[in-house]
């Protein structure tokens, strides 16, 4: 088993009274894309600049490439690349120039132009950036970040605000990194964000992990209730069962032989959507986490 | 140091492509000094036992230009750059910080020389001011001791400015009446007296005394050693505070 490349044991962060992190665990393996999901306010942020060494923590123990991120030095900054959840780049310099500029921060860089191809912004490269959208300034954000050729990446809400289009094409520049072989952290508040990209999902809330797993499993969506609405001569029902088949046999059985219609019948199974909108509806009050063991 | 370098030739890229600092540190004093010189022209004033008061603009106006190269210029750039997260971007790398700091000041001091060069050249060719060559080594040497004191206290001034909106009313506010007051504007043989006592207990007002000695063609002129000395101590002072109140990160969110 190779060493975590982050792993955190107990992570506690409290800003006055208020605990913003109540203990995380976690543990992510070299060359995974590991997605932390959670809504605004779950502590995702807060968990993230601690990694990255912004933060320091209240309690617990955090190792990122086996060091402490409070106490790394440059020679470990220049292993991480960092994509800060809202950074407006300098609108006087060009997309290359801005790429150049952090290439000379770093002892083996890659090089811009290969950034530039890898980030989709070939025709834009000697736009400077006040001019590019903001989803081109979010991918050239991302090649900052890849510039020095990092071992692991860091991506605090990546496409947040972005419209369909340019969530599309950020979405192939991170799925890219993973050809790279490159360790990304993300956070999102998007399911499909992490459904998409990510090997892993932890779902945060209030400052816990809630569930973890990979995203076809998570939140143990298999054994979720299937719900089974209709209206009937008694008005609108709702049924919620786990044996939908013996469930429906029956009510169409009855309703045939009693004659009366089943009106709107509809069969629903949990979204992951639902799934996550009942995993973080209330943080932390009594969250028991649901483990799901990869196959 | 190659990092250095580096550092700053972008860092005078952005500066050049900006046109509110192209302005308000390269072309403001330059029309400063053409409305002065000119509307005054031809006055001479109980300065120094009489001089041409176009004399007196010069070294004024390149004061002035000193200190919006640095003290203004910086904190406004410095407190943009926090508030848009490229500061604390820029902690994520392996760039040391005393390098970012380091380029941006001597950014300013580039653009502070280049200053000097064209206010004296102007002064020269459009009202007869000779250019002191003679004592240009005491002028070379306040200018960059008030220039990178004026840096130090620019960057210690972002700890007071709370958001990118309030840097422009916090900097002028506190740099435009002192300039009325120091003798900048307004000759100093026209104030009141209680006036420049007031503005001498600000560094202004010294490095202008300090610049205005040497630049000051023959004479007794050179280095004045009191004034250069308050103008260095409130730039150690500045500099404390920067390393005690710096930050990187937003002020907002």
């Amino acid at each position: 088993m190779p060493e975590p490349v982050i792993s955190i044991k107990g992570l506690r962060k409290s800003y006055g009274d208020t605990e913003a992190v109540r203990g995380i665990d976690l543990e992510v393996s070299r060359g995974e894309i590991f997605a932390f999901l959670g809504p605004n306010g779950a502590g995702k942020t807060t968990t993230v600049e601690i990694l990255e060494g912004y933060r320091q923590r209240t309690g617990g123990e955090v190792a990122v490439l086996g060091e402490d991120p409070e106490r790394a030095g440059r020679e470990w900054r220049g292993r991480i690349g960092i994509v800060l959840q809202s950074c407006r780049l300098d609108p006087y310099l060009t997309a290359r120039e801005s790429l150049e500029l952090y290439a000379g921060y770093y002892s083996d860089p890659r090089p811009v132009d290969e950034v530039i191809e890898l980030v989709g912004l070939a025709g834009k490269a000697d736009d400077r950036t006040g001019r590019l959208s903001g989803g081109q300034q979010r991918r050239l954000d991302v090649g900052m970040a890849l510039v020095g050729d990092p071992e692991l990446l860091f991506l605090d809400e990546p496409t947040t605000g972005f419209d369909p289009a340019a969530r599309r094409q950020a979405w192939e520049t991170i799925a890219g990194l993973r050809e790279l072989g490159k360790t990304v952290f993300l956070t999102t508040h998007y399911m499909d964000e992490a459904q998409r990209l990510a090997d892993r999902v932890a779902i945060l809330a209030g400052g816990q992990v809630v569930a973890r797993g990979a995203p076809e499993e998570l939140g143990d969506r298999d054994s979720q209730p299937t719900v089974i609405t209709y209206r009937g001569p008694d008005g609108e029902v709702s049924l919620a069962t786990t044996t939908p088949v013996e469930t429906l046999n029956e009510l169409t059985g009855r309703a045939l032989a009693e004659g009366f219609a089943l009106e709107g019948l509809e069969v629903k199974r949990p979204s992951l959507e639902d799934v996550y909108l009942e995993l973080t509806e209330q943080p932390g009050n009594g969250a028991v986490e649901q483990e799901v063991a990869r196959p | 140091m190659s990092m250095l370098i580096h550092q700053l030739r972008y860092d005078q890229k952005a500066f050049w492509r900006n046109p509110a600092s192209v302005f308000f540190t390269v072309a403001f004093p330059v029309v400063l000094l053409l409305i002065f010189a000119t509307v005054f022209n031809g006055q001479t004033i109980e300065v120094d036992g009489g001089i041409e008061i176009t004399a007196y603009y010069v070294p004024a106006i390149i004061t002035l230009a000193v200190i919006s190269a640095t003290m203004q210029s910086l904190a406004m750039s410095l407190v943009i750059a926090r508030e848009d997260g490229r500061l604390k971007r820029g902690r994520g790398t392996p760039m040391p910080a005393w390098v970012f700091i380091a380029g941006r000041v001597g950014n300013s001091i580039v653009v502070a020389l280049l200053m000097l060069a064209v206010i004296a050249l102007l002064g020269r060719v459009l009202y007869d001011v000779p250019i002191p060559w003679e004592e240009l080594p005491a002028i070379l040497a306040v200018l960059v001791i008030g220039a990178a004191s004026f840096s130090c206290l620019g960057i210690a001034l972002t700890a007071l400015i709370p958001s990118q909106d309030a840097a422009a009313p916090i900097v002028n506010a506190l740099l435009l009446p002192l300039y009325f007051l120091s003798g900048i504007f307004i000759p100093d043989d026209e104030l009141p007296s209680g006036v420049i006592e007031f503005a001498n207990h600000f560094p202004i007002r010294d490095f202008f005394q300090a610049f205005f000695t040497a630049y000051l063609p023959g004479g007794d002129s050179g280095l004045d050693w009191g004034n250069l000395a308050v103008v260095a101590i409130w730039g150690v002072a500045g500099l404390l505070l920067a390393i005690r109140f710096f930050r990187w990160t937003p002020r907002s969110g």
